[in-house]
């Protein structure tokens, strides 16, 4: 657990200055916490929890502006998949009501599932529905790897303007899965 | 999407973060609700004339510290509850000392005051307009602090909303007092409080709506 913690804080610490090499690997560390936490609150639910894996790494790097490196990676990214999964929750209580209570002191750490399934919701036709403006800066740079200068050529737009439709079109992402 | 995709997606050429994100925003949130606040007093409501002589007695001050003192412990709150994972703690229950001194303040001076005095110590000559100014110069504010913590993650979002209005609501109450001729503690802290109550009111209201993410 102690040294979990130190190992993401430090990958967490130097992709926020950039590095995304050390980026991948705290995302991919989280996503087995993740698979493993969700999986065993949503035990009835299996086939929701690689959706939800997803929407939570989705929160993680739109919210990863909260983090405050001074305190524990861990509670920051266990108060996130939390509050996802009670969201999450809720928007399916109009069918079925809450009634298991969460423990707030759920050890996020306490087992990892590398194993991916297969997600229900498909993240790539959400993607299309995003405007130009959001849904080409997403697709050139982060799935196609060009950079922020070809991209500003390619779509007549400036590079603070692909940087901003990134930024923007990961939340707007987000606020579309919500729906 | 396969959720290593969808990794590789968001690991590609991060953008990195500053530091100190959040304490930018309450800066600015700050400055703009303080500076709204400040010309809609002297647009709508002007500065009280005899504000130089009002500002050498001390209760002037014990009526600016309540606000302020209050301020502070919203900026806490508000900039704890932006955060996931970060507790409130004792920070909620700090709002209350500065309420508890001018309620103590205020039953002091109400036993002291002869009988037919006490009525007019609590209702002043503005008790009808007050909560409703305070809250009306806190408009400002109010927008900005829901600009900063729209863009945060509060886990809490009543509570988060209920600060981020008690933020404004303290702005307001403190530029009202350059307007404001009422002095008298047990004025302040019904009339005073209940204008910065209607902010946070409505923050508590408006924050499950305004700030899911």
């Amino acid at each position: 657990m102690g040294a979990r913690e130190d190992q993401l804080k430090e990958l967490l610490a130097r992709a926020l200055r950039g590095d995304g090499a050390a980026y991948h690997a705290f995302l991919d560390g989280l996503s087995g916490f993740l698979r493993a936490y969700l999986g065993r609150r949503l035990a009835r639910l299996p086939d929701d929890v690689e959706d939800l894996v997803q929407e939570t790494l989705l929160a993680v790097h739109n919210q990863r502006h909260t983090y405050d490196p001074s305190l524990p990676v861990t509670a920051w990214v266990h108060a996130i998949a939390r509050y996802k999964l009670v969201d999450f929750l809720r928007r399916r209580s109009g069918r079925e009501a809450l009634n298991e209570p969460l423990p707030e002191e759920d050890d996020l750490m306490a087992a990892s599932d590398e194993e991916a399934r297969e997600a229900r919701r498909d993240l790539d036709t959400l993607l299309a529905q995003l405007p130009d403006r959001h849904r080409l800066p997403i697709v050139l740079v982060k799935i196609e790897g060009r950079s922020v200068a070809e991209t500003a050529k390619a779509t007549g737009m400036s590079e603070s303007a692909v940087k901003v439709g990134i930024h923007r079109g990961l939340k707007a992402l987000a606020a579309l899965i919500r729906k | 999407m396969e959720t290593g995709k969808l990794i590789d997606l968001l690991a590609r050429e991060p953008t990195p973060v500053r530091a100190g994100w959040l304490r930018r925003r309450l800066a600015i949130a700050l400055l703009v609700g303080g500076m709204g606040a400040l010309l809609m007093m002297l647009a709508y409501l002007g500065i009280r004339p005899d504000l130089s002589q009002a500002a050498r007695t001390p209760m002037f001050w014990v009526k600016l510290g309540l606000p302020v003192s209050l301020l502070a412990v919203a900026l806490l709150a508000t900039a704890r509850l932006a955060r996931p994972g970060v507790r409130l703690g004792r920070a909620g229950v700090a709002a209350l000392v500065p309420v508890a001194l001018i309620w103590m303040l205020g039953a002091v001076m109400l036993l002291e005051a002869g009988p037919g005095a006490r009525v007019a110590m609590l209702l002043g000559a503005t008790w009808k307009v007050c909560p409703f100014n305070i809250a009306m110069l806190s408009i400002p504010a109010f927008i900005a602090a829901f600009w900063v913590m729209k863009d945060m993650a509060p886990t809490r979002p009543r509570v988060a909303g209920a600060f981020a209005g008690l933020f404004a609501g303290t702005i307001g109450a403190a530029i009202y007092c350059l307007h404001c001729p009422e002095m008298a503690p047990p004025f302040l802290g019904t009339w005073y409080l209940l204008g910065m109550l209607i902010p946070t009111a409505i923050g508590a209201l408006a924050g499950p709506r305004l700030l899911r993410w």
